[in-house]
Order: C-alpha cells, then sequence, then structure tokens
C-alpha cells in the first residue's frame, strides 16, 4: 500500500491534498465536516484586519459545456467576511481538536509593516502550523492595494515575505496571482524575500459570460457586474505550465510548490506532483460535488502508486521537471503518425473532417461496399494529434511513434534553420 | 354451431380515467434538461449515417447542435426544411430501422442518439413559439393539382407553393392529413397534432383546400388535366385486403383501418365498443396497432396471428415488442383457414399452421388449431383503389405491382401526372418516405413547369 503521507515544508498531513483557501475553509462548520471526510489540511479563508469586509449578493459565474456544469467558476467575493477574532477562536479550536491536520492561515492585510506584525502574533497563538500570503485575489482587494496589486509587484512581494519571515516562527507560503506575464519573477521575489514555499494559481482574471438578457456580465450584481476570479478544471492547464516554469527556473528550482488551480482527481494531483508540487489545494471541486471527492482521490492516487510500484510521494514527485523543456530542445527528427483501427472505429468521421479542414489532409474517406471507411494517409500525416483528440471513442486512434532512423536534432542543430546559419557564418 | 353464446362487444369496457392514461402520450415529450443531455450525446458526426437513413435526409448532426447551443427554432427550421412533417415523422417514425439505427454510438454502446425525440422538442418549440418559417417564391403562375392530403400530398403541396405555384388539395375525407388524421395509433399523435401540423403547413398560403372532393367522383384526372399545369397523384392505399377465408362476410369481422379510423376521430373512446376476445390478422403496423389499441380500450384477450416469423413482419422488432409488453399475444406461423359463428356473427377462427417448404414458399402444414373470439380485425395490408384514375381517361395510366407506376421523377405515364406516397412503389410505406416523395416529386413538378424537364 502506497504511503500517501505528507511532509511539505516541515508541515505534516497524512495525506498531501489540502483545501485552499475559500467559502470551503471559512469556518469552523466546513473545516470540521473537512476533515471528517478526510482531507489532510486546510488554508483557511483569507483573514484581513477588521472591520471584515462586506460581500455583494450574486457572488458566482461559471462556465458549462454542454450537460457537464461548472467546467469553469468564477467569483467577486472578496476575504473573510467574518471578524478577526472569531475566526482565530475558530482555527485555534479546531487545530486542539484535529492535531494531524494540516491548518494553515492565509492573510491579506495592507502592504504596511505594523499591519503584518500585529496580525502574525494573533495567528501564532492559534497554534496554527503555517500562513499562506494571499497575493493573488484580482478583484475588489486588488482596488484596494491588496491582493493581485501586491502580487503583480515583485518587490512587494519580496517585502511582505520578508516581514513574515521576521515577525513569524511559521512556515510561510506566498501565494501567487496568475495575472502577470512571468510566474517566474514573483516566485523568485518570494524566495529572495525567505518564503519556504509558494503556492499557486490563484484565480485568473475573467468575465465567465454575458446575461444577454441583462446585457451585463454574470454574476450580475444589479444590472452591473465586474470582472471575477476563474478557477476550476478549465485553469489546470495554465496553472499546470506555471508549476512547471517554477520547477525549472535554476533561480527557484527546488522551492517547495503546493499546486493549485483545476485540481479534482487524483491523476490531476499526480500530474502537478510529477511537476515538482509537494502537495495540493483544491476549492472549486469541493464546491461543486462537497468534501467526499477525497475518499476518490486518496484511493486513485495510492492505487496509482501500487500500480506504479512508487511507495511515497517523494518517489514520483518533480520526475516529469526534467523533460520539460524549450521547444527549440525538442527532437525535429522525431516523427509519430496517427493510426485508426479499423474494428473499434465507428465511422463518425470527426478525424476525417478535422484534418480535412483544419490540417493536413491527412485522412481519406471511402466508402467500401456501402460502408464508410476512414484511414490515414502515412505520407501526409504530420503527427499534430488532432484526430487523436477530436475521436470520441478512446484507444481508436493511437499515435505510433516511427522509426526514421535518423539522430536526435534540434532547432538549433538544424540546418534549415535560418539563425544558426547566421551564427555559423 | 348453436353452442356459441351472443357475442360480448361492448363499450365502457374502461373508466375514463384509465382510456385517458392509455392513450395518452406513449413517449412524453423530452423537457430541456432531457433535451440538452441527449442533445450532447450527438457526435456531431461528419457525412453522418444517420442522415443516409432518413429517408428525408434530414440533416440530423446539424439540428442536433442547434439544440445543444439553445437554439431549438434553428433545429426546427434544419428539420422542415427537408421535412415539412418532422413534427409528425419525430412521432410515428419506426427510428429504430431509420435514423436511430444508424447511429454510430450504436458500435460503441449500443444506444443511440434518441434522434426522434430531439426531433420532437425541436419541431413542438417551432409550432409553440408560432413561428413560420417559411416564404413563397413569387407565382409562376402555375396552377397544380393535389389528389389526397395525407403526408405525400401535403409535403407536396407546401413545396409547390414555395416554389411559387398555386396548388388546390382535392381530398375525399372531410378532414385533411390522410392516415395521419385517420390512421396512425391515438398514443403516438395526441392533442390533435395532426390537425395542428396541418394548419402550420396551410399557413404559409397558396394551397386551396377542397374537402370531400374525391377525384373520379367529383372530378375526374381528365378535367384536371385541362384546369391545371400538373396533377399529383397522392391519394395512398385505400383499399384492404380480403382474407380469403370461408365466412368472411360475419359480422364481428372488421377491417382494422376503418376502426382505427372510427377509434382517432372518436370524441369520447370510452364509447367505442370492443370485443372481449379479440383476433388480429396481419403482420405489419396496422395489425400491431389494432391489436395494442383494442388491448388499451379494455380487451381481455387480443391474439394477433401472423402466417410467417417474427423476421418477416413489416411491424419491427421493437414495435411487436411493444405489442406484447402491451398485453398482445402473437403467434407465428398460422393462418386463418375457416371463421365460424352463430347467428351470423363470428365467434372462431380456425387456423392452419404454416412452414416454409423446400423452395422457401408458404404452405400449410395440415394441422390445425382454433382461437375463440368476439370480433376479428383484417389488418393484412392495403390496396390502391384504382377506379377513381381510369374514369372516362382517354390516356391510360400505366401501373406496376399494384400501384401507379412513376419514373425516378415521380412521373407517370401520363405527360403532366406525376404520383408519390404509399399509391406508388418508393421506399418502405411509411409516413416519412410519402413525405420525401412529396417534397421530391413537387421538385420535379417545378422543374416540369419550368420547362426544365
Ligand atoms: C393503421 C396504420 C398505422 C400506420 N402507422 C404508421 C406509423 O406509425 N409510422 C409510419 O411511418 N407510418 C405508419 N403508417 C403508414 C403511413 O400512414 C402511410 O405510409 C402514409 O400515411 C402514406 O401517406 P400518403 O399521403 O401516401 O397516403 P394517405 O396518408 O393514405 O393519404 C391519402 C389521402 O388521399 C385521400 N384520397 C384517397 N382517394 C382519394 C380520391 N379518389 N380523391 C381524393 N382524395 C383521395 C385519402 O382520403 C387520404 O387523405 C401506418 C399506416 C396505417 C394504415
Ligand atoms: C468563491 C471563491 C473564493 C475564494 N477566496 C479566496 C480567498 O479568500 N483567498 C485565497 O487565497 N484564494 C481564494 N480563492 C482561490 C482559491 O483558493 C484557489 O486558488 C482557486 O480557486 C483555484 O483552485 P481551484 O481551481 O481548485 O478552484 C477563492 C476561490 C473561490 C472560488
Ligand atoms: S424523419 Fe424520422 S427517420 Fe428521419 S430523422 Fe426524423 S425521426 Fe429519424
Amino acid at each position: 500500500m502506497a504511503d500517501l503521507r505528507s511532509n511539505f515544508i516541515g508541515i505534516k498531513s497524512p495525506n498531501p491534498f489540502w483545501l485552499a483557501s475559500a467559502p470551503p475553509t471559512d469556518k469552523e462548520y466546513n473545516v470540521v465536516r473537512a476533515f471528517k471526510a478526510g482531507w489532510g489540511g486546510v488554508v483557511w479563508k483569507t483573514l484581513g484586519e477588521d472591520p471584515p469586509v462586506v460581500n455583494v449578493s450574486s457572488r458566482y459565474g461559471a462556465m458549462h459545456l454542454g450537460p457537464d456544469r461548472m467546467i469553469g467558476f468564477n467569483n467577486i467575493e472578496l476575504i473573510s467576511d467574518r471578524p478577526l477574532d472569531i475566526n482565530l477562536q475558530e482555527i485555534k479550536r479546531v487545530k486542539r481538536d484535529w492535531k494531524d491536520r494540516a491548518m494553515i492561515v492565509s492573510l491579506m492585510v495592507p502592504c504596511e509593516e505594523d499591519s503584518w506584525k500585529n496580525i502574525l502574533a494573533r495567528v501564532e497563538d492559534t497554534e496554527a502550523d503555517g500562513i499562506e500570503l494571499n497575493f493573488g485575489c484580482p478583484h475588489g482587494m486588488s482596488e484596494r492595494g491588496m491582493g493581485a496589486a501586491v502580487g503583480q509587484v515583485p518587490e512587494y512581494v519580496e517585502m511582505v515575505a520578508r516581514w513574515c519571515k521576521q515577525y513569524t516562527r511559521m512556515p510561510v507560503i506566498v501565494k501567487l496571482t496568475p495575472n502577470v506575464t512571468d510566474v517566474r519573477k514573483p516566485a523568485q521575489a518570494a524566495k529572495k524575500g525567505g518564503a519556504d514555499a509558494v503556492s499557486l494559481i490563484n484565480t485568473i482574471n475573467s468575465i465567465c459570460s454575458v446575461d444577454l438578457d441583462a446585457m451585463a456580465p454574470t454574476p450580475v450584481v444589479d444590472g452591473k457586474g465586474t470582472h471575477g476570479g476563474y478557477c476550476g478544471s478549465a485553469v489546470k492547464p495554465i496553472a499546470l505550465n506555471m508549476v512547471a516554469e517554477i520547477a525549472r527556473d535554476p533561480a527557484t528550482h527546488g522551492m517547495p510548490i503546493s499546486a493549485i488551480g483545476g485540481i479534482g482527481t487524483w491523476r490531476d494531483a499526480a500530474e502537478f506532483m510529477s511537476m515538482s508540487a509537494g502537495n495540493v489545494q483544491v476549492c472549486t471541486a469541493a464546491m461543486h460535488y462537497g468534501f467526499r471527492i477525497v475518499e476518490e482521490m486518496v484511493s486513485g492516487l495510492s492505487n496509482w502508486m501500487d500500480e506504479k510500484g512508487y511507495r511515497t510521494i517523494e518517489d514520483f514527485r518533480g520526475l516529469a521537471v526534467p523533460n520539460v523543456t524549450d521547444w527549440q530542445q525538442l527532437n525535429i527528427n522525431f516523427k509519430t503518425i496517427a493510426h485508426i483501427d479499423q474494428e473499434t472505429c465507428i465511422q463518425c468521421g470527426l478525424c476525417y473532417v478535422a484534418c480535412e479542414d483544419t490540417s493536413h489532409q491527412s485522412i481519406s474517406a471511402k466508402r467500401v461496399d456501402g460502408k464508410r471507411k476512414y484511414e490515414v494517409i502515412d505520407e501526409e500525416c504530420v503527427g499534430c494529434n488532432l484526430c487523436y483528440h477530436a475521436c470520441p471513442v478512446p484507444n481508436v486512434i493511437t499515435m505510433v511513434p516511427q522509426n526514421t532512423g535518423k539522430p536526435y536534432l534540434n532547432w538549433t542543430q538544424d540546418p534549415r534553420n535560418p539563425m544558426r546559419k547566421k551564427a555559423a557564418e | 354451431m348453436s353452442e356459441y353464446a351472443a357475442p360480448d362487444i361492448r363499450a365502457g369496457r374502461l373508466t375514463a380515467a384509465e382510456i385517458a392514461a392509455n392513450f395518452n402520450d406513449v413517449k412524453p415529450p423530452l423537457d430541456r434538461k432531457r433535451a440538452l443531455v441527449e442533445s450532447s450525446r450527438c457526435f456531431y458526426c461528419y457525412d453522418a449515417p444517420c442522415i443516409d437513413a432518413c429517408p428525408t435526409s434530414i440533416d440530423i448532426p446539424s439540428f442536433i447542435r442547434s439544440i445543444a447551443v439553445n437554439d431549438p427554432i434553428g433545429a426546427a427550421e434544419t428539420i422542415l426544411e427537408a421535412n415539412i412533417m418532422g413534427g409528425m415523422c419525430s412521432r410515428v417514425c419506426p427510428v429504430e430501422i431509420l435514423c436511430e439505427d444508424a447511429c454510430v454510438r450504436n458500435h460503441s454502446e449500443d444506444k443511440p442518439v434518441q434522434i426522434g425525440a430531439l426531433q420532437r422538442y425541436a419541431t413542438d418549440a417551432l409550432v409553440n413559439a408560432g413561428k413560420q418559417p417559411f416564404t413563397r417564391a413569387p407565382s409562376s403562375g402555375k396552377k397544380v393539382a393535389v389528389i389526397g392530403g395525407g403526408p405525400a400530398g401535403l409535403s407536396a403541396a407546401h413545396r409547390l407553393s414555395r416554389l411559387g405555384h398555386d396548388v388546390t388539395v382535392y381530398e375525399a375525407r372531410e378532414k385533411l392529413g390522410g392516415l395521419n388524421e385517420y390512421g396512425i395509433a391515438a398514443y403516438k399523435t395526441v392533442h390533435d397534432f395532426a390537425q395542428t401540423e396541418v394548419s402550420f403547413i396551410l399557413a404559409l398560403g397558396g394551397i386551396a383546400v377542397k374537402t370531400g372532393m374525391a377525384l373520379g367522383r367529383d372530378v375526374t384526372l381528365e378535367g384536371l388535366r385541362k384546369d391545371y399545369d400538373a396533377v399529383f397523384l397522392a391519394m395512398g392505399l385505400g383499399g384492404v385486403n380480403a382474407l380469403g377465408a370461408a365466412g368472411e362476410e360475419m359480422a364481428g369481422i372488421e377491417d382494422a383501418v376503418g376502426y382505427i379510423a372510427r377509434l382517432r376521430q372518436a370524441k369520447d373512446r370510452q364509447s367505442l365498443p370492443v370485443g372481449r376476445k379479440v383476433v388480429v390478422i396481419g403482420g405489419g403496423n396496422t395489425a400491431i396497432d389494432i391489436a395494442i389499441q383494442s388491448k388499451r380500450l379494455g380487451a381481455e384477450d387480443v391474439t394477433l396471428v401472423y402466417r410467417r416469423g417474427p423476421d418477416n413482419m413489416s411491424a419491427t422488432h421493437h414495435e411487436q415488442e411493444f405489442a406484447q409488453v402491451n398485453g398482445v399475444k402473437i403467434k407465428h406461423w398460422a393462418r386463418p383457414l375457416k371463421l365460424h359463428g352463430a347467428n351470423g356473427a363470428v365467434r372462431e377462427v380456425e387456423f392452419e399452421y404454416t412452414q416454409l417448404d423446400d423452395k422457401g414458399r408458404l404452405m400449410g402444414t395440415g394441422e390445425t388449431f382454433s382461437i375463440l373470439c368476439d370480433t376479428v380485425f383484417k389488418a393484412i395490408g392495403q390496396t390502391l383503389v384504382a377506379d377513381p384514375l381510369n374514369g372516362k381517361a382517354k390516356d391510360v395510366l400505366d401501373m406496376a405491382g399494384g400501384k401507379i407506376a412513376v419514373n425516378d421523377d415521380f412521373a407517370t405515364s401520363i405527360k403532366g401526372v406525376f404520383a408519390g406516397g404509399d399509391c406508388v412503389t418508393s421506399g418502405i410505406d411509411l409516413t416519412v418516405q410519402s413525405v420525401a416523395d412529396g417534397r421530391d416529386a413537387a421538385i420535379s413538378i417545378d422543374a416540369y413547369l419550368r420547362g426544365e424537364a
């Protein structure tokens, strides 16, 4: 049986599945339910200074795809709207009762040294395991000079991280905003400021949809809307890339990462961990299906690890990082082509029309004895994978690597590269 | 034979509530949620096999995608462009041998997309919205007479009017619709849908209707040819085959199509007399429909007897199963030999078992059995009533296989006279085939009128 126990920057939890700082971790009641359900830890809903913020009514937008609900989700909520004292009392109580679970407190206060100093002392008193600095919230709070407004300026990130390291013994996680052009910069700043880890991503600036009757973005608040933070399955690829960028950046390589963004299954988690994440945080999937999803995450990850012979998370953590490279390092001589299994093909023609209209005209459409037959024209196929992705039936189309007999050659070495020629001349 | 008691045929076997339930929508419409889920199952195939399998070649993936993106009206427009009776077809098509049989989902999971149900969802939406998606082309100045206001006739009339011709429909009966109005099983087309659809079709304009006017009685082919630039014959099959068994003239032996017409027109179905024990002879739609509807009117025992095996029945397997679920007993491989009765009323049918001989021909085995009954329904096929065509017409209308002979353009042997629907041999005798015939014949007639053919 795989050992799922996690030790992330010294914070121990029975499994690597934490709930991200958000409504699921808003108060004692939710968090206790989450722990009962089996979550390894929580990052408590972001705390700020009193008086608490006030939220508007109508707060969430969503992307639905056909009958699939909430493949993407957005919100215009602010940080915790409950008094600081009450939150701290609850945190203390829950941590006392659930010693084996990770309890992280998310914080966001104005960019002044005293504000951070004061709140840190009060959080320490709860015996929480660590803090997470919310430099990510892209709406509302950023208009007040907090959240993403801090996270987008590496100098501020570094400064606040340093204050926190200075005023508390607790491990410090810096939560990064994806609303930047180069996520490596704030990650580097967090490291310089002494942060123990980064977590990412927070939500992405977004408008989920326009209500065509109200002619306003959703969620509509009395006729008007505002951009909100995007999250859920749809953001996973963006988060995965950002995690990979930080993992392979020499300046931050090896820095512990808590991965967040579109995680809802064991497989999502395994993918982020293969990209070096030490643990993962979940928000939208829990908001969609409730806390019980952690059961399938635990059992799925454990069974997959058993199947692969990984005993602990450290056994496979980061294994994919060396294989993330720059485009110019890819082997230009590698060739793969599509193959359609005629036995299981259902003749929907989707591969054909996709390739014919938008790719390389590499699939032939024939009628043989009145039956449709779709076949790859091997010589024409460039191995783009479009048909493979469009095919609705698993395993009907496979991409088959070809033996070209040619050696590894990357673009910097390729004679067809004009830049290379110039360099050689 | 005086040991027979009087036949037990009477009305009111079931309560009004039971009758209402039994003749309610057999396949209730999809609601928005279900339509969304179902439409998302469509792969949006390229060169989709379902389109080939639909006699009217509706662009099925396109209309289903319109539903999926919440444009049911657009979906209906796609459907109606190909098939003006898309609403009725969605209710009555044996989809299990048409579009849904061809659905590629059958290959991977044995569960096709419910194309028929989605088609109904879309067409209902358009009808309920009261939208008229079609307009007429500028007048051609040409006039066309259509004989018969069934699916073939109305489909042709609609297309001809759209193309700019003025159409007059001659219909022998009181109402338009043909078998949509008088033949289709009641629970397939509830709430008077046939007339709703007729009104929708006529709302285009350019279609004059003369009901109670029969070719051969009130008008002649010769006369019509003089008064109109073209004639389209779509009179369906008005006759029924005889059993050819002794005793066929007794009371209690009924033609199924006639009884169904009465059932369809009855204001109060509870008042329809039905036998306690019913025997149905035949193996098609009509046989299945009369058997099920007898049962649903309250008949105690209904036995359907067919002279060949299940695979030979023109009723689909799905329909046979549905009959069985309704408590109809189906007996294969037997044919009626003799009908017995008392006081001129039938009480018993004597059947002979059948089998195929070495050459694959049907033969009796000599063994017999009998079934007691109060009513016998004949449902062994309809025939073309050709008399009205003959009349005093100088030109002779060629026939083929008991039906009107037509070429690929639905032209008969007489210039300017076209025919389609059940009265010709096109595909299977189905509503959707008749609609396809009417549409395609209209396109041929248009070409003819414009001097292109
Ligand atoms: C009981 C029964 C159930 C059926 N169920 C189904 C089903 O579930 N699904 C399916 O797809 N198909 C079904 N069919 C078949 C389908 O109804 C026919 O294929 C279709 O109606 C044929 O259309 P049509 O326009 O050719 O003929 P019809 O619908 O028969 O219409 C012909 C019209 O012409 C009129 N007419 C006849 N003679 C004259 C004349 N001399 N002058 C003027 N008018 C005349 C008739 O009154 C009638 O209105 C069923 C048929 C029957 C009998
Ligand atoms: C309604 C809502 C409120 C959120 N509030 C906070 C917050 O207070 N602090 C914070 O750091 N992140 C907040 N987040 C962001 C999540 O913690 C998380 O980073 C993001 O949703 C991506 O993860 P997911 O795809 O699993 O949802 C919020 C997200 C949602 C949906
Ligand atoms: S008309 Fe009938 S066969 Fe054609 S798509 Fe519709 S339901 Fe299927």
